[in-house]
């Protein structure tokens, strides 16, 4: 599904990837662990295409598409959805309505008819009770006064209802007390199927006792310097990231 | 004379010395008498420049260059002309009035002229409207009628000009105890074949536990030529009453608006304002003053401005606390494109008298372009020991990171703009209470953004 190849990229001129390479195949899940400042989030954020970020070299390719080529919202619309770390409140745009312009965009440019406001009720209700997002939520301004734990969930939520097929989880663990992670940790693995794969990027061995990864990949200075299976985490737990560098 | 405090222009040693046209033959002497001593204060003030405190970013100089023609507009239209009115106006009822209203007040003002024959007036027995002219007898005109508005102040020399030389206007009186639950929508006409000057006055008076809400918007077909709109309206809240002033702004270029509008109000009174502006105009210059006159009572303003190419929004407020346990509140947002510029001045003063005063301001902006400007300036005077006043500005940028996520989602650029001025525009559209007026606004927003 993803080949990302000899990935070079930064911002203003400082190169923060430095030739990654890494290969999703669908229905796969991927965690990149690495210490800080070693581009874990840089990795997220270039594969979604924010500003600022420049690539030098390398290829990223989404079944056959030159992603790097797209914009944001191509890229979205291809497929590709980033759970922030942070993600933005918008006080005045409401939740619903912001995904339903999402989604019908998204739609529009697959050729797709838009959806009713029926089908999108029933869609966005059934999601809900998917991902155990709370419907008083779903009617407020995006995100606004959100705690931690509500904005996480409401990224886990939009997932759902998008349907994208890769996946990218950018520390959705952080900030994250330990009832809120297991909510969020049923949600993705609800939503886990053969067609979509996901990229979950984590300090912490914690979020993947309960999202388990087929593989785990260090992250250092760049460039994935290790890659195993669900016990390197274990390792890595154990060991911290200094036996890697040298 | 601070002679380097007015503009020297052509256009102010033409008006200054046409005295005559100033004592209209009909008016009544008590009428003469004020018009001549506005005058004289508009001969002595001029036009003020930007050394005027008031007017220090809003440079007057390029729109008083055009040679106006004051008086011998509007009384000549063609049946053409009225037809396109008509339907101008009709189309625009549709669009804003409020779904369920079959047969709503229609005040049509041409050039600031009372047009009974295109106006509409379906409960005439509930409330007084029709020409000021008409009503000069009328015990409320004659004690609001130029005492409402000041002109003694060299900033408001645009109100000495107009009460000098005003040639008619529109008077609204709602009785004692009359809640007049529909909107009256009043539809400013401007129409000119040649660059003119036009001076409309209105007198609006709300009595003891009456109740009005006027919706203002304008009609242009001015046709791009060069035309000055100086507008004043005072506005009479009386005790236990309330006013809801909405004003819709638009025009073309070459249309050019400097207003102000002053209110008072009695105890227990509410005015509240609606002042949304959006691009055409050359420049929109509104000055929105209310007197606090008695204790307990509120006023509440809300301004929107979205400006584009070159166009300049100045919105001035004053708020006069003068008794006790009143209470005001002030939101003006601004999104401003390409090279315009907006300037927000609010000044709240709180009289020694004024305690327990609530009195809140807040300003913020946004600027959609590089090359668009702001200045925004909060003013409090408080001479009042036991008061909660608050004021804030800002001034800031379509943010980066919200429009990455909203287009991280699949929303294109254009929407993605349109939800968030929306979003920045909503606590004032929110406050709109007239549905179908909020939508119209709301609507209009997003086509300026696109």
């Amino acid at each position: 599904m993803l080949s990302i190849k000899n990935l070079h990229a930064g911002v203003e001129e400082k190169e923060i990837l430095k030739g990654l390479n890494l290969e999703v195949k669908a229905g796969e899940v991927h965690a990149i662990m690495g210490p800080n400042g070693a581009g874990k989030s840089s990795l997220a954020s270039v594969l979604s295409g924010r500003p600022n970020y420049e690539v030098t070299a390398g290829e990223v390719i989404l079944d056959g598409k030159d992603l790097l080529e797209l914009s944001p919202e191509d890229r979205a619309r291809e497929g590709v959805f980033l759970a922030f770390q942070y993600p933005v409140e918008i006080p005045g745009v409401s939740n619903v309505n912001f995904l339903k312009t999402a989604m019908n965009e998204i739609r529009e440019y697959r050729g797709q008819e838009p959806l009713t406001a029926k089908e999108f009720m029933r869609l966005s209700r059934e999601k809900q009770e998917l991902v155990e997002f709370d419907a008083k939520l779903v009617n407020r301004s995006l995100n606004e006064g959100f705690s931690g734990g509500e904005k996480k969930r409401n990224e886990i939520f939009q997932l759902a209802m998008l349907e994208p097929k890769l996946i990218i989880l950018d520390e959705t663990d952080s900030g994250l007390d330990i009832d809120a992670l297991r909510i969020v940790s049923r949600g993705v693995n609800n939503l886990r199927n053969e067609g979509n794969a996901f990229i979950i990027i984590t300090h912490y061995q914690r979020l993947l006792d309960y999202i388990v990864p087929d593989y785990v990949h260090v992250l250092a200075d760049g460039k994935i310097v290790k890659s195993g299976d669900k016990t390197l985490a274990l390792e890595l737990e154990e060991k911290g990231y200094d036996w890697l560098k040298s | 004379m601070a002679s380097k405090k007015q503009l020297e222009t052509p256009l102010f040693e033409r008006f200054a010395s046409s005295e005559d046209v100033a004592l209209y033959q009909t008016d009544k002497q008590y009428i003469k008498d004020i018009r001549k001593a506005a005058f004289d204060l508009f001969r002595h003030h001029g036009f003020p420049s930007t050394k005027n405190e008031e007017w220090r970013f809003t440079n007057m100089t390029s729109f008083l260059k055009d040679d106006y023609l004051l008086s011998g507009l509007a009384t000549m239209l063609s049946t053409r002309e009225i037809d396109d009115i008509y339907h101008a106006v009709a189309h625009q009822l549709e669009a804003i009035k409020e779904d369920g209203i079959e047969n709503p007040y229609r005040i049509i003002l041409i050039n600031g002229h009372f047009s009974p024959e295109l106006s509409v007036l379906p409960g005439a027995q509930d409330i007084t409207i029709g020409s000021l002219n008409d009503n000069m007898d009328a015990p409320a005109a004659m004690e609001y009628f130029a005492a409402i508005a000041d002109t003694a102040d060299a900033a408001n020399s645009y109100v000495a000009l107009n009460t000098a030389l005003y040639a008619n206007g529109l008077f609204i009186e709602v009785p004692k105890g009359k809640v007049i639950e529909q909107p009256v929508y009043i539809f400013n006409v401007y129409t000119a074949d040649r660059s003119a000057m036009i001076l409309p006055r209105n007198l609006v008076v709300v009595n003891e536990n009456a109740e009005l809400t006027l919706v203002e918007s304008i009609i242009d077909h001015t046709s791009g030529q060069a035309v000055l709109v100086n507008k004043v309206t005072e506005i009479a809240v009386a005790k236990n009453a309330h006013c809801h002033h909405y004003d819709i702004q638009t025009g073309q270029n070459g249309l050019r608006i400097i207003q102000r509008t002053e209110a008072t109000q009695q105890t227990n009174s509410t005015y509240n304002n609606y002042t949304f502006t959006f691009p055409g105009t050359d420049i929109v210059r509104n000055n929105l003053t209310i007197h606090l006159n008695e204790a307990n009572l509120e006023s509440h303003l809300y301004g929107l401005y979205l400006t584009a190419g070159t166009q300049l929004v100045d919105n001035h407020t004053e708020v006069h606390h003068k008794f006790p346990n009143g209470e005001s509140n002030q939101l003006y947002k601004g999104v401003l494109l390409d090279k315009s510029r907006g300037v927000f001045n609010g000044k709240i003063k709180v009289y020694q008298d004024a305690q327990k005063t609530n009195a809140f301001q807040q300003s913020n902006n946004m600027l959609y372009s590089n090359d668009a400007t702001v200045n925004a300036k909060p003013q409090l005077e408080i001479y009042a020991d036991d008061v909660k006043c608050s004021h804030g500005t800002t001034i800031g940028q379509l943010s980066e990171e919200a429009m990455f996520y909203l287009r991280s989602r699949g929303l294109g650029m254009a929407s993605a703009k349109k939800l968030m001025v929306n979003a920045f525009a909503f606590d004032v559209t929110q406050k709109v209470k007239l549905d179908k007026l909020r939508s119209f606004l709301e609507q209009k927003i997003q086509q300026t953004i696109q």
